[in-house]
């Protein structure tokens, strides 16, 4: 079984339809993409993943538990953890602060301090900035406090929310890096792209989302390869 | 803020509610676009030569205001003793606006709403403990000395926990259902609390004022003919140490911490994990135990207490607040002892029939020209 499955999910903002019946899996090593263009519906699936707002239709099981109507601050103690779109960093907190409010359900302070070990291995220029506030950093540093903040959850399930949007090409590079590093010490991740081909390069598999509806899915190598992929996102 | 969209059931009753709510988009536009507008007028790019102009007046009456100030303070028949006896005054009063004025600040920090029902809260903390002091039949003269500590002290924690209760209930009741409402509903709200608060009281102890038994030792301290009473030194030392408590508080512990994320970005601090409600809950407790120490205080320090007291005091220490920077912490400390300053100074040496006048001439002008306070924030948000 699946360690998060969403099946046939609707969401809704107000009366507007985001999302019609979109069904996917996350499984235990995996890092699953999700590719799709601007108001696509990617961001609407991670919010009903964490619980921000809840499905109208269809459920969401983590573990084989429904949390289909779990607030996030739950969502998050069951082990899944999101970095959000646009970094979102408490601005007028150190990065220090900031990282510990990415783990602030847990109570294991040993765990606590191996984790940020971990992401100070992981990220040296986070541990570098970490007494200065986070609304001071650049755009790439703040992505790595982002990740960073949501690894130290100690989550068994990431989401990174567009973790490549407005960094330089270099920077890009590095992230995608990490990405692959968390995912291979065993972190499952669910990454949602605008930037596909660098999504499609490091994914499983992936899921193509077209306004709310999921078009195509499959290993990632092989949608990379699929024309309407290459027409319509990878720009080829 | 981010207005969390409601629509997520197809209840029609339900998402016709939810259309009501505002796009956030267009509400972060638009609170961009006044910000913007106001950071124009104020680096005086926009007109303008108006404003400008205005903007000298109003230095011109305020270099005025002061040369005045300075002329009765020098001919005063004692100018020192007089003087110092002012700040003295100042001293106590701006502590206690200091500690009123918290309660707005935090509350403004993380849910952006202006507690009207915040001074009334105050004034119930006073009524309370005036309550328990007479039950117990405690009057000037009965205890001597600082034996009377060991009831007061009780007392005043008791009514703290008391006050911080009442407001996690009025937060519960009238704010939160509210929390994804336009701005301006919880605000009147706020209003009716203040309202309803103010005549239960009113139905306790009547219109009239109440005596409040002075029961912090008497003695005072002359030097160079000023007095400086004990119960002057107990609010001022008091109120510091809470306000330092609080303030370690809030940059130190971890529940601190997760205040000040969730005023930052509501979202994303409970994708960390943090439960909003309960941070929210608890921002209301601790603003609402200061200001039932603040209410037991004014009770001691003035000796009076009424029940309508929230209306004007409240105004004030809202009027700290903003002086201060609306949302932080250190300001409202900091606009509190300047305003009760102020208020001392204007009351000494001119009319006092115009203090408060003057008091919100200086919140009008705070907003005109430095909105975002005294010690308003200036780091830079970087996306």
């Amino acid at each position: 079984m699946a360690l998060l499955e969403l099946k046939g999910i609707d969401a809704f903002y107000a009366r507007i339809q985001a999302l019609h019946g979109v069904s996917l899996t996350v499984d235990r090593g995996e890092i699953v993409a999700l590719i799709g263009s601007n108001g696509a519906g990617k961001t609407t699936t991670l919010r009903t993943i964490s619980g921000l707002m809840h499905p109208a239709a269809g459920t969401i099981t983590f573990d084989g538990r429904d949390i289909s109507s779990t607030p996030p601050h739950r969502v998050v103690q069951l082990g899944i953890c999101q970095a959000p779109e646009g970094r979102r960093l408490f601005q007028r907190l150190t990065v220090q602060d900031n990282l510990e409010m990415g783990a602030y359900s847990r109570r294991d302070r040993g765990g606590i301090r191996d984790s940020l070990e971990k992401v100070f291995t992981l990220f040296p220029r986070v541990k570098e900035r970490r007494h200065q506030l986070a609304g001071t950093l650049s755009g790439g540093e703040q992505q790595m406090v982002a990740i960073s903040r949501a690894l130290m959850a100690n989550p068994r399930a990431l989401m990174l929310d567009e973790p490549s949007l407005g960094l330089a090409p270099l920077i890009v590079d590095t992230i995608f890096g990490i990405i692959n590093e968390i995912n291979s010490s065993g972190v499952p991740i669910l990454l949602v792209e605008q930037n596909a081909v660098k999504a499609l390069d490091v994914a499983h598999r992936a899921y193509v989302l077209e306004t709310g509806t999921i078009v195509q899915s499959g290993p990632g190598k092989e949608l990379a390869q699929s024309e309407e992929v290459q027409k319509a996102y990878l720009g080829i | 803020m981010d207005g969390s969209p409601a629509g997520t059931t197809q209840d029609s009753a339900l998402a016709e509610k939810a259309e009501e709510v505002e796009d956030p988009a267009a509400i972060a536009a638009r609170d961009q676009a006044w910000t913007e507008g106001l950071m124009a007028v104020r680096a005086g790019m926009v007109g303008n030569r108006w404003v400008r102009l205005l903007r000298w007046l109003v230095l011109g009456v305020v270099i005025v205001v002061l040369l005045l100030m300075a002329r009765n303070i020098a001919t005063h028949s004692q100018p020192l003793a007089y003087f110092l006896q002012t700040i003295v005054y100042g001293l106590g009063s701006g502590s206690l606006y200091a500690l009123i004025a918290l309660g707005y600040t935090m509350v403004y920090g993380i849910i952006e709403l202006i507690n009207f029902a915040h001074a009334d809260v105050v004034t119930f903390g006073g009524f309370i403990s005036l309550s328990v002091v007479t039950a117990f039949g405690f009057k000037e003269g009965v205890v001597n000395g600082p034996l009377i500590l060991l009831a007061l002290v009780p007392i005043t924690a008791g009514t703290m926990l008391v006050c911080g209760l009442l407001n996690i209930t009025i937060e519960r009741v009238a704010y939160r259902p509210l929390r994804n409402a336009p701005r301006v509903s919880p605000l009147i709200t706020a209003a009716g609390m203040s309202f309803v608060l103010e005549g239960l009281m009113f139905l306790w102890k009547g219109p009239v004022n109440n005596h409040y038994p002075d029961l912090i030792p008497t003695g005072q301290l002359t030097l160079i003919g000023t007095t400086v009473r004990i119960k002057d030194a107990v609010v001022v030392v008091l109120a510091l140490l809470l306000v330092l408590a609080l303030d370690t508080f809030v940059t130190k512990s971890k529940l601190g911490k997760a205040m000040r994320a969730t005023a930052q970005d509501r979202d994303a601090a409970s994708l960390m994990g943090i439960d909003i409600n309960r941070t929210i809950a608890a921002t209301f407790f601790i603003g609402a135990v200061l200001a039932g120490f603040a209410g037991t205080m004014y009770g001691l320090y003035f000796g009076n207490i009424v029940f309508d007291l929230g209306f004007a005091t409240g105004l004030v220490a809202f009027t700290a607040a903003v002086l201060g920077g609306i949302g932080n912490i250190r300001g409202a400390a900091l606009g509190g002892l300047c305003i009760g300053m102020f208020e001392a100074f204007w009351n000494s040496y001119f009319v006092s029939a115009w203090t408060q006048v003057m008091i919100f001439v200086i919140l009008t002008l705070v907003l005109l020209f430095r909105p975002a306070g005294l010690l308003g924030m200036r780091v830079p948000d970087r996306t």
